[in-house]
């Protein structure tokens, strides 16, 4: 029980953390958040809060395509969230 | 209960670029300064913007302040106050070289000078040729400026309040702001900051409308606050929309797209624009534009299953030119709307975009009411600047690049006077129980238990109502209608509850606490909508369709108690003649 609210908590604060500055990264990192995040790895969620500290200008040209990851592991979280929002009814 | 208390000369709540230039000039004249910002400051809405700053520096075009002026006044549609205006255009130069020092990297000509690339509604020799005025850092200038600021702060030694969510002024028997009540959202503890002076910067209120292109961020709290503190909301009639945002998401798609042959239709597959602005069709003023596509979709020409959208059709341009010169509306509608433009048309709907009214300042950024001596006493210890503030110079209708402007000359102007103000008031004045004891029960008051309405249904419920009656149609039994369900809306929203009452990251909590500060907001924007019959900038009415200068060249001032009162637009400059009242035409 405890280790589920310590869960809640953990996600409360991400949720919080997923407040841009701009329209187009509030929707697609909610979406994900309650969407997509909870069926990631261990290694993806790490990721997932690495891509969370970039600034909004990276973030937002990764998210929208205009520029790709050279790491891996970002590229492919990248992805992941990209898919969540290309297959969300709207 | 035991609260914390921390003591500074100055509170800047809000960590946007106003706020973060507040703040650097604060520091740097050893001032004891705080920035309470309830997301992390670069995440704050500034980063959105990505055209430019206004700066009459002549790199590019000839150039100078006073046809910057002539432009921001016209374009205000006579509204805006001379002598900001003024106060405006001739510091900005000197905002954009200081950035230039501050370290954003400013796009460049090959002789080294700032590049300027040409905005609409810029001209040389007052309407006459286009000019080049606004200053930008390649797509990225928001970005840009809010990262060096941010920077510059920490070198300052600024202290940041990083995710604390600002819940009421304090203010004293003697009219005195002392400070504010914030939340620390990670502990859900309450933390009372006093400060000699405390300026509000928190950004615009486009999340009043259930189709916006502002950040989740932007729900008007210091506007609320300002409101809540006894100090009226001026000209919040006043709200800038684009005519073509993705339905049901409010995402951006640029006039260009309809420069390239892209045209609007509604469900009978009709190109309606034909009807509304034969000639310029779907390249009309934006005004226009929005105003027909409310229409269709109120008469039942909408699209969609809820009828509640018109199509933007590009699927004729072919898939090249789209690939080519439209790639990023392409992604937009792809992953917002989940429709590629090459096969299927775009939803979209009349999106808000800007928020021109806001509390009431003077070109040094102290906020003024009318209480004393005349309509502009200044409340001591209270200062606003950028989109929460309305000083007022974009009047009825904002210029593109001078929002930018706006916040880092009115930053920068209202540190300076608080420099000024410190060395006068050398101690915090004693604070009663009253103050803290309002902005405690309205937190308490969300720590009722039991059954009642859902946040998030009230929400969204009046976001629509705000569009409804709001929106780009405007007509006196819609606006009375609309005024009537905002305020039952507010009503409902006392007998709202929250299901998680935990400490830690309460979300809820905080969208409740803003969901009030929208509803206030909203009420204002509605009374002050409908109390205005003309048509004057961005508030078109359907009704009154043209500008009245005889009855309504004024200032709105919407107070807590609904009450609405007048003050008259300063048309005097500073230093030069008055620009004579004009048509506003392009």
């Amino acid at each position: 029980m405890a280790e589920a609210v310590s869960n809640e908590a953990i996600n409360k604060r991400l949720l919080w953390s997923c407040r841009r500055g701009m329209l187009e990264l509030d929707l697609l990192l909610k979406d994900f958040i309650y969407q997509g995040y909870n069926s990631l790895e261990l290694p993806d969620r790490k990721i997932f809060k690495i891509l969370l500290d970039y600034p909004d200008a990276v973030l937002f040209d990764l998210l929208m395509g205009k520029s790709i990851a050279a790491d891996e592991g970002i590229a492919s979280v990248v992805k992941k969230i990209r898919s969540i929002a290309t297959s969300t009814a709207s | 209960m035991t609260i914390t208390r921390r003591k500074f000369d100055a509170l800047i709540i809000g960590a946007g670029g106003g706020g973060l230039r507040a703040a650097l000039q604060l520091a740097r004249a050893d001032a004891k300064v705080a920035v309470v910002s309830k997301v992390f400051p670069t995440r704050s809405h500034t980063v959105a913007a990505q055209g430019g700053v206004n700066a009459a520096l002549a790199n590019v075009s000839p150039d100078n302040w006073h046809f910057h002026m002539f432009d921001t006044i016209k374009g205000s549609d006579y509204l805006g106050d001379q002598d900001a205006i003024e106060y405006m255009c001739r510091a900005a130069p000197k905002v954009v070289y200081e950035l230039d020092h501050f370290g954003v990297p400013f796009s460049r000509r090959d002789d080294g000078n700032i590049y300027q690339r040409a905005f609409g509604g810029q001209s040389q020799d007052y309407g006459g040729e286009q000019a080049a005025r606004t200053c930008a850092a390649a797509d990225r200038t928001g970005h840009a400026i809010l990262h060096a600021l941010y920077q510059q702060n920490i070198n300052a030694r600024t202290h940041f309040f990083d995710e604390f969510f600002a819940i009421d002024l304090i203010k004293d028997k003697e009219g005195y702001i002392l400070g504010a009540m914030a939340l620390e959202i990670e502990t859900g503890e309450p933390i009372l900051i006093e400060a000699k002076t405390t300026l509000i910067a928190t950004g615009g209120a486009g999340q009043l409308f259930r189709t916006c292109t502002n950040a989740l961020i932007n729900t008007g709290d210091g506007m609320a606050m300002a409101l809540r503190a006894g100090v009226p909301l001026q000209d919040m009639e006043f709200f800038q929309f684009h005519p073509t945002g993705i339905a049901g998401k409010g995402i951006l798609i640029t006039e260009g797209v309809r420069g390239e042959g892209g045209y609007l239709v509604n469900a009978d597959g009709e190109r309606f624009m034909e009807r509304y602005a034969p000639r310029a069709k779907d390249l009309a003023s934006r005004d226009i534009v929005s105003r027909a596509i409310a229409i269709e979709v109120r008469e039942g020409r909408g699209c969609g299953p809820d009828k509640d959208h018109v199509f933007l059709k590009l699927d004729h341009i072919g898939a090249d030119i789209i690939k080519k010169r439209l790639p990023g509306i392409r992604d937009s509608a792809i992953t917002f709307a989940h429709v590629d433009p090459i096969e299927s048309p775009i939803p979209v709907y009349p999106t808000a975009h800007y928020t021109m009214g806001g509390i009431p300042t003077n070109h040094k950024g102290q906020v003024v009411v009318p209480e004393r001596e005349g309509p502009e006493d200044p409340v001591p210890g209270l200062y606003a600047a950028g989109e929460c503030a309305c000083v007022s110079v974009h009047g009825a209708n904002r210029l593109g690049g001078n929002s930018l402007l706006d916040i880092l000359v009115f930053g920068r102007a209202a540190a300076n006077h608080i420099i000024g103000y410190l060395q006068e008031h050398r101690y915090h004045r004693q604070m009663d129980d009253d103050g803290i004891d309002m902005a405690m029960a309205r937190l308490a008051r969300w720590e009722q238990q039991g059954e009642g309405e859902s946040v998030p249904e009230l929400r969204a419920e009046f976001r629509k109502v705000m569009e409804d009656h709001c929106g780009v149609f405007r007509e006196q039994n819609n606006l009375a209608i609309g005024l009537e369900k905002v305020t039952a809306l507010r009503q409902r929203l006392q007998n709202a509850r929250i299901q998680d009452q935990s400490k830690i990251f309460n979300t809820a909590r905080i969208e409740a606490l803003e969901l009030e500060n929208l509803m206030d907001i909203g009420i204002a924007t509605v009374a002050s909508a409908l109390a205005r019959t003309e048509s004057r900038g961005a508030h078109s009415r359907v009704d009154f369709t043209e500008r009245d200068d005889t009855n309504w060249l004024k200032h709105s001032l919407y107070f807590e108690d609904g009450r609405l009162d007048y003050k008259p637009v300063r048309l005097k400059p500073m230093t030069v003649a008055p620009f004579p009242l004009k048509p506003r035409v392009y």
